[in-house]
């Protein structure tokens, strides 16, 4: 960009620049010899001057035109500061817009390597070219730190200076040619990927890459083997390609999400990102399970002690009747090898050959901790990623510059929606700007105590209606046991009363989850919070207790009670067939109560709010309710999966008909969100509770009943009053009895899992892994800080020379001012 | 190279693919898209360029507001009119596809939001950039009190050199900062 001034930025001055400022006096002498020489070289301000006067001769292929401000430009600028016009008097300097800068000084600002660097073409190759030199570098050979000059400036030091140089176009473009055909495909590929060039050019230099390869690939011999590696290697990428895009093809739902996008933006988009999410890691349960656990024991049914019970409609709910000894419970599936050939009766055309045999414990043992193993590691690389995205590490000095470049969501088409968008930009611009005010604004001693008081108030109503609920759900629960465990010893038939009265609990859990928020929404009502975020935080949390204690009474029930009364009654000698059958009636009564909130909340509200209120604003989408909703159905689906296999299923059916409900609801109920919603955040977070207290949660309690809990006697894979891990280990030892190649697994569970040292050496390692990376982001920190320093710095000098330029040209022009239309910048 | 009246060479598909952030289907949906807006006998040119009132009847662009700078920054036609052509069409999808990264994103946005095409945005392209966002409606503007005192907090966080507008870097630095950029600078066809 020095083609127009004679600027030499190969200056010697220059590099010296880059060492250390002990070198500060020639650093210093050098430049403003460099300016002495200008003052006194007439012939460069001639030529300043002439090609000023010859207009802008536009050479540089890629530029766009204006390049510096117009007369009337600057004009209407210094209008708009009149009031700022007295403060501007004493900075001057400060700012490089000022309109007293000659034309060509202008012009000069213009072709600045910052300004220029994101839109000439030549600028982007010459970037380009520098990060590849980077790139081979780096996979030749690691530059040691030794090898960079000794600066003070610690910056500098390993990092690339992207400076655009003199060369001309073809000998940049050649370089860059050259690099990209020094890296590997891959890698070329991604760069020529990643250049903000357009789709012609970067034509052009894959052309020729591929050329000057062929080429030299032609002239060099390659071994045959090596070529042949090559083309399979080609081949692979091919084939990897095709496979992604036919992925990409069966993409879910592509078309109602892009809808929903179009209308709502990315917060309501986010939950129904979510549901997809969930759907997915259920078919991956489903077939989990599916496949060793249901398959085999379907091929091979056991023997059923009681006939099946006739089929009514009420299974459906309640999960009994008909569908008590099937393949939904625990309690169907048997406890020994399969196929079952007893030892001295062999009719059985499958016990004639001993190939397959099935071990239903172990498998049912292993699949169950497999699955709640992988789901784990899925979990915590998701929620690890999606944190990495949003953790930020220097503490960001305020959202106002955030806001007016990130905010606007490009995906919303609908004309109706923008105008939503915008209003909402406003609004948060708006409140943005009144906090800087507000902030200096003093409450009084009174006002805060009020607030504290008010606050207090609505936190004490809400966790009093919590504990409330929680208490009542314990009593009722334990009434519904007694009166299971006492009509056990009535000896009538059980009529379709009794089985629907089993559907009491879900139903009284379901309406608290319901109506409880509702209340949490009005005391908040009364609330006044500082910022949205709070808010929605602490709505959030109040949800999150309620849900968290909810289920936390209901695993005490199942675990301590259901499982403790095993003893003795019919019903609950098959305990975990039980659990399993509560579970099922949990998770369809809260699908049906979510079809009634959808049904009230959103359409009634609607209808009502249309025609009685005759107003024109739809309810909002509450996404922090329904992604918790979908939280707790997970967390009802995990807790259900030891006890029931072929619950992922019903999950699946659930999520499938809620998607499209949820979906035609919003559609034709809701509008847009008027507050504000920070997507990655909040997403974030949902991933984070269905981590933590969702998959842990049920998890521990499936850890509790394998490890502590004794199974029930007459049914399931682990029959014979003791734990399942016993039952396990027992299993166990009698496979290494059989084959005794598998005994290294015996030996290495007993000296690895069991040994503590082992635990403690690794939980080590881990802290002090953890303790290293604090570290490094406390470099960071310091590094930015001290970049922002440095950058300063260069402003200010950058802000010297140009005043010192202009000061010259204008000592130059005061002689020859008898030309007045020489001069128009000023 | 262009492309043929109806349909895509195989090996242009495969070059879009490696050049693009786009997927095959992406590509064939584009084209699709592409020859729809054509009169039936611009079709039958190698190279068709689609004036930008025609490009502005897309309903992902129709009510965006900022459709004209979008369209003028990935024009490579030679009066700067806005039209483009499929490869236009594809860089700009490419820009604003699911897998382009932060870079090639925060650089298409910032000459997006830079309205004078100066390298830089100063006042004036600030003050374009907050009126676009908060609509043509005379109460969601900000009043110029407001608005000033906007634009002068904007440069206080992100010009790092005070020079009084904000380049490149300083944009990407600001840009880097917020992990809702990537998901919202999204169009889908």
């Amino acid at each position: 960009m020095a083609q127009n001034v004679n600027f030499d930025l190969s200056h010697p001055a220059v590099e010296a620049g880059l060492e250390s400022p002990a070198d500060e006096n020639v650093v210093h002498d050098s430049f403003s010899q460099l300016i002495a020489e200008q003052s006194q070289n007439e012939g460069l301000s001639d030529a300043i001057e002439l090609q000023h006067l010859q207009g802008n001769p536009d050479d540089d292929e890629g530029r766009d035109n204006v390049a510096y401000l117009s007369p009337s430009e600057n004009r209407g600028w210094r209008i708009g500061s009149d009031e700022a016009a007295e403060e501007d008097n004493e900075t001057q300097t400060d700012s490089l817009l000022k309109d007293r800068w000659s034309s060509a000084t202008l012009k000069i600002l213009s072709s600045m390597p910052s300004r220029t660097i994101g839109r000439s073409r030549g600028a982007i190759i010459s970037q380009y070219y520098n990060r590849t030199t980077e790139l081979r570098r780096r996979t030749q050979k690691r530059a040691s730190i030794k090898d960079f000059s000794r600066s003070a400036r610690p910056s500098i030091r390993g990092y690339g200076v992207e400076v655009d140089t003199t060369d001309s176009a073809e000998k940049k473009q050649e370089r860059l040619v050259k690099n990209l055909q020094d890296l590997s495909a891959v890698d070329r590929m991604r760069m020529l990927k990643e250049m903000p060039l357009n789709l012609s050019e970067k034509k052009d230099l894959r052309r020729l890459t591929l050329e000057m390869t062929k080429r030299t690939r032609s002239s060099s011999n390659l071994p045959c083997c090596s070529y042949l590696k090559f083309q399979i290697i080609l081949a692979l990428r091919h084939s990897w390609y095709s496979c992604l895009s036919f992925l990409h093809s069966l993409q879910l739902w592509q078309m109602p999400l892009k809808r929903v996008g179009g209308r709502f933006g990315s917060g309501v988009l986010s939950y129904f990102l979510f549901l997809k999410t969930l759907l997915f890691f259920n078919v991956f349960l489903f077939l989990v399970l599916g496949s060793f656990l249901v398959v085999p024991q379907a091929v091979y049914p056991p023997e059923l002690p009681e006939s099946r019970k006739p089929f009514t409609g009420l299974e459906l709910l309640t999960g009994g009747g008909y569908f008590s000894n099937t393949l939904l419970y625990y309690g169907y599936y048997s406890n020994h090898t399969l196929p079952n050939c007893p030892k001295n009766n062999s009719t059985r055309p499958e016990c004639d050959s001993r190939s397959l045999s099935y071990n239903m414990p172990l498998a049912y043992f292993f699949t169950i901790g497999l699955s709640f193993f992988i789901t784990c590691i899925i979990l915590v690389y998701s929620m690890s990623k999606s944190f990495g995205q949003s953790f930020r590490i220097d503490k960001s000095n305020g959202m106002l510059a955030m806001k007016v470049f990130c905010s606007w969501d490009f995906k919303v088409i609908k004309r109706s929606s923008v105008k939503l968008l915008s209003e909402n930009i406003c609004t948060q611009l708006k409140e943005l700007l009144g906090d800087t005010h507000h902030r200096l604004v003093r409450n009084t001693i009174l006002d805060k105590l009020i607030k504290l008081l008010i606050h207090g108030l609505s936190w004490t109503l809400c966790l009093g209606a919590t504990a409330g609920c929680v208490a009542g759900i314990y009593c009722f629960s334990d009434y519904m046991h007694k009166k299971q465990e006492s009509s056990e010893n009535d000896s009538e038939d059980p009529g379709l009363l009794k089985e629907a009265s089993l559907l009491a609990l879900p139903v009284l859990v379901s309406f608290i989850n319901l109506m409880l928020p509702i209340l949490f929404q009005l005391t908040a009502w009364m609330e006044k919070y500082n910022s949205p975020s709070l808010r929605t935080f602490v709505s959030l949390s109040r949800n999150l207790i309620l849900k968290v204690s909810v289920l936390g009474v209901l695993c005490f029930h199942w675990l301590k009670r259901v499982a403790g009364s095993a003893n003795g009654n019919k019903t609950f000698n098959c305990w975990e067939s039980f659990v399993g059958q509560d579970l099922y009636r949990f998770l369809v009564i809260d699908f049906i109560f979510s079809l009634l909130d959808t049904l009230f909340g959103e359409l009634l509200w609607r209808l009502f709010s249309d025609k009685v209120l005759k107003r024109n604003r739809r309810p909002g989408f509450d996404i922090a309710k329904n992604v918790l909703d979908l939280i707790y159905g997970q967390t009802l689906a995990w807790l259900g999966l030891l006890f029931t296999p072929l619950l992922p299923a019903v999950q699946i059916l659930k999520l499938l008909l809620l998607f499209y409900i949820k979906m035609s609801s919003v559609m034709m109920n809701c509008q847009a969100p008027s507050r504000p919603y920070r997507v990655s955040q909040m997403t974030t977070i949902f991933i984070t509770l269905l981590c933590f207290p969702s998959f842990l949660g049920s998890s521990v309690c499936v850890t509790y009943t394998m490890w502590r809990l004794p199974s029930s006697g007459s049914c399931g894979p682990f029959r014979g009053n003791k734990t399942m891990i016993q039952a396990g280990k027992q299993r166990i030892a009698e496979l290494v009895d059989e084959n005794r190649s598998l005994s290294f697994l015996a030996d290495a569970h007993t000296y690895l899992v069991e040994n503590p040292l082992f635990l403690f050496v690794g939980a080590a390692i881990f802290l002090i892994v953890i303790y290293f990376q604090s570290q490094v982001v406390d470099g960071q920190r310091k590094i930015i800080a001290l970049l922002q320093e440095q950058i300063e710095n260069e402003g200010e000098d950058k802000k010297f020379l140009i005043t010192r330029l202009q000061s010259v040209h204008e000592r130059k022009r005061t002689p020859a001012r008898n030309l007045p239309s020489q001069d128009s910048g000023c | 190279m262009g492309t043929t009246a109806s349909q895509l060479a195989k090996d242009s598909l495969s070059e879009y693919q490696e050049l693009t952030f786009l997927t095959k289907q992406e590509i064939l949906l584009a084209h699709r898209r592409f020859t729809e807006l054509l009169d039936r006998d611009e079709r039958n040119h190698p190279n068709p360029r689609v004036p930008m009132e025609v490009i502005l009847t897309l309903p992902e662009l129709k009510s965006n507001p900022f459709k004209t700078r979008i369209c003028q920054v990935f024009s490579t036609s030679e009066d700067k009119d806005g039209s483009l052509t499929f490869e236009d069409f594809l860089d700009l999808l490419s820009a604003f596809s699911d897998s382009a990264t932060l870079e090639i994103k925060s650089h298409y946005a910032f000459r997006i939001f830079d309205f004078d095409d100066d390298g830089t945005l100063d006042y004036g392209d600030l003050e374009k950039l907050v009126n676009c966002l908060t609509g043509e409606t005379e109460d969601t503007r900000l009043t110029s009190e407001e608005m000033r005192q906007l634009i002068s907090n904007i440069l206080d966080e992100s010009d790092i050199d005070k020079d009084g507008t904000v380049n490149l870097s300083e944009f990407q630095h600001v840009i880097s900062r917020s992990p809702d950029f990537v998901s919202s600078f999204k169009i889908v066809l």
